[in-house]
């Protein structure tokens, strides 16, 4: 019994009894249509989404996405910065994982000029951008319960999320933006102390997924708003280049940490990947939650083997790259972050095509809300989970 | 419970060799519409393709390669932008720049090419394809029959580089408002910020007061490798 035709199958069924609900509800019940919009400002929409509906008594008949409220234009700016000036930039593409967004592009202007930071600065920087994953998908975790009407889980989000912020800024000096990262390595080395701090907090942080999964995962109304809802089949997933837990709640065994080499320490220690079956959004939840939880012991076992040495390594004060073509695509906390970066061997890039995970994760919206109750559209956006700042770069 | 962290085994490394069957495969299966291929041991791969076989190599990288996951489609303008990097002083005569289009990896004949990314999700790497687009006609075909999530990334190459898609059902404008005139991200579009107002580092080149004036420049910035 292969793994792969159960899993495709069970979703296969599920989707296929929805529609056929879909079907029988329409011949039964024949309105006229009305259009739904989902104003820029509602607080499912974690910044200015506008999605419009067209509904069929309370089914979604027609959805469609409109985005650009947030549109800043960084591809074009990155061509009239220096390749340091970058990462100020990409910080606010995922504001509330911004560490993790300066990585890839350093890693790929690294990979230009066929340099590596020294093992210490991967191991910190490692380090940083699991605790961005971790301040990130703990406010999603706790934005979840209000898209359902709990306010409680929210107040322990902001509340837990608030220590990782205060690690953050400790070893960075910035809580939102950091700006840390350098080509060659890091700008600083670690505050003393921090090793000991990041230990209890993510102790806290794991007390906080505890909390999260007994108060919300448990609780039957999330479970009955969640299970079976915006089932996203294996193959749908891919074709539309869902990444990160999205792709893995639907049964995809895929993450670049594990699966492409990097630069980075996260082959240095042992953690696992959490796939989960079903592809609904209980799942697409269910997975991020299980990602929280597998950070924080990431970041522990990270700190048990730092290595000493130093955290930059040689590069010119001017820095100018050769010449030449690389892709760089990392786990971010919302998905698979990329940058293609053309250099002509200029102090700035010639072009920089910025891959956000948001951006595909939401391309799918028409897809997945065809067929489905107003109520549902909520649950399902904050489970895809977006960054209108990735959406629009 | 039933979902559980997966043990399977990680499949085998991203190897060259790996690499370069790939293109042998791509290779039979578009014969001399594979223009040009280039592997970077240890790094990543490069094909181009002829611009009618753009589709074509599209579904056979989804089906005989097996590159189910898509990862993004974009196009480059490889004209070098008469603007520099905006940082002109508008006191001095105009500056001499380059004007000859050079194409990167596996090279080109157009001033515009279409780059797309695709990955192989169970062994674990991707592929870079590129294609030319023609300059009497900035059309290329649509990559939807082979990846769905491609009608997003295609509306904003429309937008954003003017180039057509045939057989999209829809290329409205994502960001910017309809009618808006330009192409954004074409090189000779100007970033109106650096027109509007002299970029800064032109004007901070004053000594400081009590510096003289050779030192000024020279300060380091305090950011130096050690």
């Amino acid at each position: 019994m292969s793994d792969e035709t159960v899993l495709g199958d069970r979703q296969k069924l599920a989707y296929i009894a929805s529609q056929a609900a879909d079907a029988r509800l329409n011949v039964e019940l024949e309105t006229e249509g009305m259009t739904l919009n989902f104003c820029p400002q509602h607080p499912a929409t974690h910044g200015t989404l506008r999605i419009v509906c067209r509904l069929d008594g309370e089914q979604v008949v027609w959805a469609e996405p409109s985005a650009g409220y947030m549109h800043r234009g960084y591809e074009k700016l990155t061509e009239v910065r220096t390749y340091p000036q970058v990462t100020t930039l990409v910080n606010r593409i995922d504001w509330l994982g911004s560490f993790a967004n300066e990585v890839p592009f350093i890693l790929a202007s690294e990979k230009l000029m066929g340099i590596e930071a020294p093992p210490r600065a991967q191991h910190i920087r490692t380090i940083l951008f699991e605790l961005s994953r971790i301040a990130n998908v703990g406010l999603f975790l706790g934005d979840l319960g209000v898209q359902m009407g709990a306010v409680t889980p929210v107040f322990m989000a902001f509340r837990d999320r608030e220590y990782v912020l205060n690690l953050i800024e400790g070893a960075t000096g910035g809580r939102f933006h950091p700006n840390f990262d350098r080509i060659g390595g890091l700008k600083e080395d670690l505050p003393k102390g921090w090793i000991d701090e990041t230990r209890g907090v993510m102790r806290k942080l794991r007390k906080f997924c505890d909390e999260m999964e007994t108060l919300l995962f448990g609780n039957e109304i999330f479970q009955a708003r969640t299970r079976g809802i915006g089932v996203i089949p294996k193959d749908i997933a891919l074709q539309y280049g869902l990444s990160g837990a999205n792709l893995r709640a639907s049964g995809v065994d895929y993450d670049l940490r594990r699966d492409h080499r990097l630069p980075m320490a996260w082959d240095k220690v042992d953690w696992k990947v959490w796939t989960h079956p079903d592809g609904d959004s209980f799942a697409r939840c269910w997975v991020r939650l299980m990602e929280t939880r597998e950070s924080t012991l990431i970041v522990e076992r990270l700190l048990d083997t730092i290595p000493s040495g130093p955290i930059m390594a040689k590069v010119p004060r001017i820095i100018k790259v050769p010449a030449g073509e690389a892709w760089v695509s990392t786990e971010n906390p919302l998905g698979e972050m990329g940058y293609y970066v053309i250099s002509k061997g200029d102090l700035g890039p010639f072009r920089v095509k910025i891959r956000s995970a948001s951006f595909n994760n939401i391309s799918i919206v028409p897809w997945v809300l065809r067929g489905v109750l107003v109520p549902d559209i909520i649950t399902i956006l904050a489970s895809l989970y977006f960054i209108l700042g990735d959406i629009d770069r | 419970m039933s979902p559980l962290p997966s043990d399977a085994p990680v499949a085998e490394l991203p190897g060259d060799a790996l690499r370069e069957r790939a293109v042998d495969q791509l290779r039979s299966e578009l014969g001399d519409a594979l223009v040009d291929t280039l592997v970077k041991p240890g790094d990543d791969v490069w094909v181009r393709v002829r611009t009618d076989a753009w589709r074509a190599a599209g579904l056979a990288l989804r089906d005989a390669l097996g590159m189910d996951f898509f990862g993004y489609l974009s196009a480059i303008d490889w004209m070098p932008s008469p603007f520099g990097r905006g940082e002109d002083d508008p006191t001095q005569p105009p500056v001499e720049r380059e004007t000859a289009i050079v194409q990167g990896y596996t090279g080109g004949d157009t001033r515009f090419q279409m780059l797309a990314r695709v990955s192989n999700t169970s062994r674990h790497y991707g592929i870079t394809i590129k294609t030319d687009v023609p300059d009497d006609e900035l059309t290329v075909q649509s990559w939807i029959p082979a990846y769905a999530g491609a009608n997003w990334h295609e509306r904003e190459t429309h937008e954003m580089f003017g180039i057509n898609f045939a057989g999209h059902p829809d290329l409205r404008n994502m960001y910017l408002p309809t009618g808006f005139e330009g192409y954004p991200l074409r090189k000779d579009f100007p970033l109106l910020a650096r027109h509007v107002k002299t970029w800064p580092g032109i004007v901070d080149v004053e000594p400081l007061p009590g510096e003289p004036a050779d030192e000024a420049t020279e300060t380091p910035e305090g950011e130096a490798a050690e």
